[in-house]
């Protein structure tokens, strides 16, 4: 099993031809992910790394039977790149694009309301299943096939959770990087729920931030409905009030949305709640072996 | 991105909205054209005299004053332009070194002519992460601080949602209006307000617009008194003139400069530095420093590319800070391959040369074991480490 993406999940890249989609395609390549096209509008009929380029993500569905997207365009054009995916029929929507204006993800997501596509991110590392499907930015050789299901806002704290679950001698199942904005397609309590219902998972690191209340959204399904161990840690612990750290959605707005808040519903919640970012693996063990 | 009350007015009044009048002077001696042009044009000696800093709170510290004639204004304008205005809000708060007025805006005297005929209501307009869409705030309750009156008299806020795609109905202006206790003409008025208020935050692609008081005049008008407007930074690219107004003599002189070398910076009390990337990683890196028994002196974002020009120009940064009393590096490699940052690293530290705080950096990820081989063989005053755990017991010991 595992979630969202696997060794059949058919792959294609928005946003292909471009540098950044060039150089992320190509390692998702590499990395064994069956890539089977891309789209750049004009440039259709065209090869690009020995796959086909299509105009459009409805050529790219009806012609190669994409079902999950992973884009790569830039932010003023992200937003009818996310609504093109919908309405062509992808499956699964992996939006890497950092910096997509706000009110843009606001009809967005009003638009995906009545589509059966799932949105991953903006502003988000993409979604990886060791061994089967990498999609998105992270780099891959430090993930090892297991049961440990990873759910996180920012990118580079997930690899760290990522390696620590690794080196603990556990592995991972599916790591979802939702994305740091106020907006974001799957919330981490859509994707801890995900995670509950794969018969593959058997722990969940969830790592949030400061801002927002999808930690305690989350918390409290989990309490409710929670069948499997859950290690949460939530960054920005020491950040001022009011100020924008680094991602646009990580911004203490009052008291609820602060770490502390946050992790205090969460340990209420049932989870092992570890206040350095260090002990997320050495922590997921002990709770494993009981 | 935020607007002073000046601009913030001029933006709302391009989409018809009614506001205080004003002029903006930089010298006292532009105070006082501006008070005759008003004078002039309304009949009244009394006038307003409106600190332009980027905080709120300004009338507490003193930062607004009224006056009632000429000399009155030279010299209420004197003692406002060039002074440090405290104000909960800014850094430090009350006790803290406030912030230089280098503008003032002249304004109309809005209560005028029956100051207990008039009515302050409190109206804003931001984005609801929790539902995805915007949502208007308003209360009968004007002129205060509003969270202490959600708190003290939370069934006086009242909250209206906004459709994200089909956008403000007209119904939903009356309900406003109704529920703000108007009828007549003030109550025309003010759905009208309400209507351009949206178009205007729509218009602008803001992600706040707080007007605070809106005022009920004595002649049933309805108008923004004081408006906050910050801008949503993701979509300046579509708004070149707004972008243009950005005062960055409102913002940390050391955050701007980070920001033209591309890098993600907040400058924070403490006394570790930290340069990290990613911001998620950054953020863990703060709090990590505090569990070591130190305390964040920034934020630092390097970003995907953290070449050794970037290194070095955040070193630079970090290193002015006489408060920084030790430096924490912790970079995971994923595309951006570590060997190439410990040689930044060993660079820059060639470069600057003089560096007598101690530098811990923790490389993980691509090329790790190579990149702590160039470091500690760079004979550099370098404490490498690879397991986070690692460096944040070098920070205890640094700082012990």
């Amino acid at each position: 099993m595992s979630v969202l993406v696997n060794k059949h999940s058919r792959v294609i890249v928005q946003g292909f031809t471009g540098k950044e989609g060039t150089f992320h395609a190509s390692q998702m390549i590499e990395y064994g992910t069956q890539v089977v096209g891309g789209v750049t509008p004009g440039k259709g009929g065209e090869t690009h790394l020995e796959r086909p380029v299509f105009n459009s993500v409805y050529e790219a569905v009806q012609k190669a039977g994409a079902d999950t997207s992973v884009i790569f365009v830039p932010p003023a054009f992200a937003a009818d790149a996310i609504m093109e995916a919908a309405e062509a029929g992808i499956r699964v929507i992996i939006c890497i694009t950092e910096g997509i204006p706000v009110q843009d993800m606001v009809k967005v997501k009003a638009y995906l309301s009545d589509k059966s596509c799932r949105l991953i991110g903006p502003n988000c590392p993409g979604v990886i299943t060791p061994d089967e499907a990498k999609c998105g930015i992270m780099p891959g050789f430090i993930h090892r096939k297991g049961s440990i299901g990873i759910v996180s806002r920012s990118g580079t704290l997930t690899y760290e959770a990522v390696d620590q679950v690794t080196k603990a001698g556990l592995g991972q199942s599916t790591c979802i990087g939702i994305g740091g904005d106020p907006i974001v397609g799957t919330t981490t309590k859509e994707a801890v729920e995900l995670l509950m219902n794969d018969p593959e998972t058997e722990g969940i690191i969830m790592i949030g931030e400061i801002g927002g209340s999808m930690e305690a959204d989350a918390a409290r399904y989990i309490k409710e409905f929670g069948t499997k161990p859950v290690v949460g840690f939530i960054a920005g612990q020491t950040a001022p009030k009011g100020r924008t750290m680094g991602h646009a959605g990580a911004i203490i707005g009052g008291k609820d949305d602060t770490a502390e808040a946050k992790m205090a519903v969460m340990e209420a919640c049932g989870i092992h709640v570890v206040r350095t970012p260090a002990a997320i693996g050495e922590t997921m063990r002990r709770v494993l072996k009981g | 991105m935020n607007l002073h009350e000046y601009q913030g007015k001029a933006l709302l009044k391009q989409y018809g909205v009614a506001v205080q009048e004003g002029i903006l002077a930089h010298t006292v001696e532009e105070a006082v054209a501006a008070y005759e042009q008003l004078q002039a044009r309304t009949g009244s000696n009394i006038a307003i005299v409106k600190a332009q800093i980027h905080a709120g709170g300004r009338g507490k510290g003193g930062g607004i004053k009224l006056v009632k004639n000429l000399d009155d204004l030279k010299e209420k304008t004197g003692q406002i332009l060039g002074m440090m205005l405290k104000t909960p809000q800014t850094p430090g708060g009350l006790n803290g070194p406030g912030k230089l007025v280098r503008k003032v805006l002249i304004a109309e005297d809005a209560y005028a002519p029956d100051f207990d005929a008039c009515k302050e209501f409190y109206l804003s307009i931001l984005m609801d992460r929790e539902r995805k869409c915007n949502v208007i705030i308003y209360s009968t309750e004007g002129g205060m601080d509003i969270e202490a009156v959600a708190e003290q008299t939370p069934h006086l806020v009242h909250k209206e949602y906004i459709h994200p795609t089909l956008g403000l109905q007209p119904f939903q202006a009356r309900k406003i209006a109704f529920n703000l206790g108007l009828s007549g003409k003030a109550f025309k008025e003010m759905v009208q307000f309400i209507q351009s208020l949206y178009s205007a935050f729509i218009g602008a692609d803001a992600s706040l617009f707080e007007i605070n008081p809106c005022l009920k005049t004595a002649d049933d008008r309805i108008i923004a008194v004081d408006c906050k407007v910050t801008l949503d930074d993701n979509s300046l690219f579509r708004h070149p003139d707004l972008a243009a107004q950005r005062d960055t003599d409102e913002e940390d002189p050391t955050e701007v400069e980070a920001k033209s070398y591309g890098l993600n910076f907040v400058n924070l009390d403490g006394n570790v530095g930290c340069m990290v990337n990613g911001a998620g990683l950054a953020m863990a890196t703060m709090d990590i420093i505090k569990l070591s028994g130190g305390e964040p002196a920034n934020f630092l974002d390097v970003g995907g590319t953290a070449d050794a020009k970037r290194v070095e120009n955040a070193f630079r940064i970090i290193l002015r800070d006489s408060r920084v009393k030790a430096i924490l590096i912790n970079i995971f490699g994923g595309i951006v391959r570590c060997d190439r940052v410990a040689q930044g690293v060993v660079d820059a530290y060639r470069n600057i040369g003089d560096i007598h705080v101690p530098i811990i950096v923790r490389l993980q990820g691509t090329n790790a074991d190579l990149a702590k081989q160039i470091l500690d063989e760079s004979g550099l005053a370098v404490r490498s480490a690879i397991q986070l755990q690692e460096a944040a017991d070098l920070v205890k010991e640094v700082l012990a």
